[in-house]
């Protein structure tokens, strides 16, 4: 017990420098439950988000569209699961900062945020980074066009303003947030709907040997969901081309058709609205700006950091909750959260650790309840292989408007990573900092090289994260806050 | 093209080129604008392709317009507000002015 007193001393020292116990970054399931987790527990926790509402992407506008009967029913059961979520996190007294942007995190764990335009730095004794997914950026030729968008942004729109597209819109894609979407649309009336599946008959095959576990725990409820789904757009008589491959996208002012293969044969439909998808992959920004280790998970095909029992980093006192950390999925990313709190409040001496290690098995026993299905989800929906070897001609850095070839031609003059190819092209560079491209640049460097993508690593993620003007960090200076000088604004 | 699945009460207008667009409670700009048919939120600096909204969350930057006089606003994440001032932001970035870049 002397290691605990010592630890506790040290801490309780440690509380009159900080201004939170615990800051969360994220209110999706996974920032809700760590900040209603920590802040039930007692700890003086504070949690931001950049959007004007609770909720994340996958709860986006809970609180408003709980009680819109029409909208409730067409966006589902498990979208409702974010309203006593979102009750739990009203309740629990944690501090909640909207529109609020983090724009740097410190190494003593200093938030650095703007909200109604001034800069801030708040510290606290631990961080929980609950930033969650972002669809995969999709290289497409054409894909720059107005009227092309993720599908989880289309899906977006009808969370957060009740919009649906008018016209004809093609859903390109594969997974679980295809089919739903598409289900959704067929229920908000949408009646000019075509479907192209991207997913490879084949893997199912591959799948098969995974199916039985994915079977167990809650994994069943997700296949019968996906098969019901299916099921609904098929009664619907909603046409649905499999196996679709070599997608491009035509327009001139705005996008006005999108051609396909399919069966060997190519297709061309007028549209009006398309969305692209193929899965999410975990936001980067934050733990690669920290230098957190990441390594690149094949089977989802994308890059995650390294993360120890209970979300830690290897940056003390700095957690990973959620999407951000590996795609788990809502639920599961709500269980993560309430880890992630446990193991803060035992940490900070608001929870005993005998308490704290029953409470951590119970939530880690309910979280693995919902990953049994994911290796299954993971290998029948692999991103489409040209969104990973995009065409020569095709853009891959929307900002800069740099293309695939251009990268590989820069990879035959010497470049051998993608920080030199941003050095090269500009690639990564734009506003978006990477975002939508970095993933790309990593695959078309890492094919050209005969490489690894964990070889070829990552773009170095710089601060702001987003751009801050000069004068808001005059603000900053103006009240005598440190450091403020040694930053400056990014050119764009 | 988009449509509302269900028609409310508009809770305010704001200008877009010179244009009155209503917009709904919880619309953000860039929610109130493809709402009102608005199809280019910015011409990109390199082409001066047409560009608008991709991602919706605040990751992809495609909506960039110009807010009450200030450029390189995300419309996806600010709300929409009433008498607010929206352009079409064109080239890259201007140099601000003095105490234009708040």
């Amino acid at each position: 017990m002397t290691a605990d007193r010592m630890d506790t001393d040290h801490i309780a020292a440690d509380r009159t420098s900080h201004d939170w116990d615990a800051v969360v970054i994220g209110t999706g399931p996974a920032g809700m439950a760590a900040a209603a987790a920590l802040a039930e527990g007692g700890a003086r926790t504070l949690v931001v988000d950049e959007q004007p509402e609770i909720g994340g992407q996958i709860y986006r506008a809970i609180e408003r569209n709980r009680n819109h009967s029409r909208l409730a029913r067409i966006l589902g059961a498990d979208y409702l699961r974010g309203a006593p979520l979102a009750e739990r996190l009203r309740a629990s007294g944690a501090e909640i900062s909207l529109g609020t942007l983090v724009w740097r995190i410190d190494e003593e764990r200093g938030v650095w945020i703007r909200r109604h335009g001034a800069i801030e730095r708040v510290s606290a004794r631990a961080v929980v980074l609950a930033t969650g997914a972002m669809e995969r950026p999709v290289p497409t030729p054409g894909w720059t066009l107005p009227g092309v968008m993720g599908i989880g942004a289309l899906q977006i729109a009808l969370k957060s303003g009740g919009l649906v597209p008018a016209g004809r819109l093609v859903l390109a894609g594969s997974g679980p947030l295809f089919l739903l979407f598409a289900r959704q649309c067929l229920a908000a009336g949408v009646r000019d709907m075509v479907l192209l599946d991207t997913s490879d008959s084949t893997h199912l095959l591959g799948g098969l040997p995974l199916l039985p576990r994915a079977l167990t725990g809650e994994g069943w409820r997700y296949l019968l969901k996906g098969a019901g789904l299916l099921a609904a757009l098929r009664r619907a008589g909603v046409p649905f081309y499999r196996g679709v491959r070599d997608i491009a996208l035509e327009g001139e002012r705005h996008v006005t058709a999108i051609r396909f293969v399919h069966r060997g044969g190519a297709a061309r439909l007028a549209c009006d609205t398309v969305g692209l998808h193929e899965g999410v992959i975990p936001q980067q920004q934050i733990t690669r700006s920290l230098g957190c280790a990441h390594e690149f998970n094949p089977a989802q095909g994308s890059f995650r950091p390294v993360l120890g029992a209970s979300g830690t980093t290897d940056l003390p006192g700095i957690h990973v909750a959620g999407d951000a950390g590996g795609i788990i999925g809502a639920q599961a990313s709500a269980h993560d959260g309430n880890i992630a709190a446990l193991a803060i409040l035992r940490d900070i001496g608001r929870l005993a650790p005998e308490a704290a290690e029953r409470r951590i098995a119970a939530e880690t026993r309910a979280r693995h309840a919902h990953l049994t299905v994911r290796p299954f989800l993971d290998r029948l929906y692999p991103p489409r292989a040209e969104i990973l070897a995009p065409a020569d001609d095709t853009v891959i850095c929307r900002c800069e408007n740099v293309t695939a070839g251009a990268l590989r031609e820069a990879v035959g003059r010497g470049v051998t990573g993608p920080n030199q190819a941003k050095a090269f092209l500009r690639c990564g560079m734009g506003p978006c900092q990477g975002r939508l491209c970095g993933p790309t640049a990593t695959a078309i460097i890492a094919a050209a090289t005969h490489r690894s993508p964990e070889e070829t690593g990552y773009y170095r993620v710089r601060t702001p994260l987003k751009p801050v003007t000069v004068g808001e960090l005059a603000g900053l200076a103006d009240h005598g806050a440190p450091n403020a000088e040694r930053n400056r604004e990014r050119p764009s | 093209m988009f449509r509302r699945i269900e028609p409310a009460p508009a809770a305010g207008t704001l200008v877009f080129d010179g244009r009155s667009i209503a917009f709904q409670a919880g619309d953000s700009v860039a929610t109130a604008l493809i709402a009102a048919g608005v199809e280019r939120f910015r011409d990109h600096p390199r082409d001066a392709a047409p560009r608008a909204p991709y991602c919706m969350m605040g990751v992809c930057f495609e909506c960039l317009v110009e807010i009450d006089g200030r450029q390189n606003q995300q419309a996806c994440l600010i709300p929409a507000r009433d008498g607010m001032v929206v352009h079409v932001q064109t080239g890259a970035r201007q140099i601000p002015e003095r105490g234009h870049d708040r």
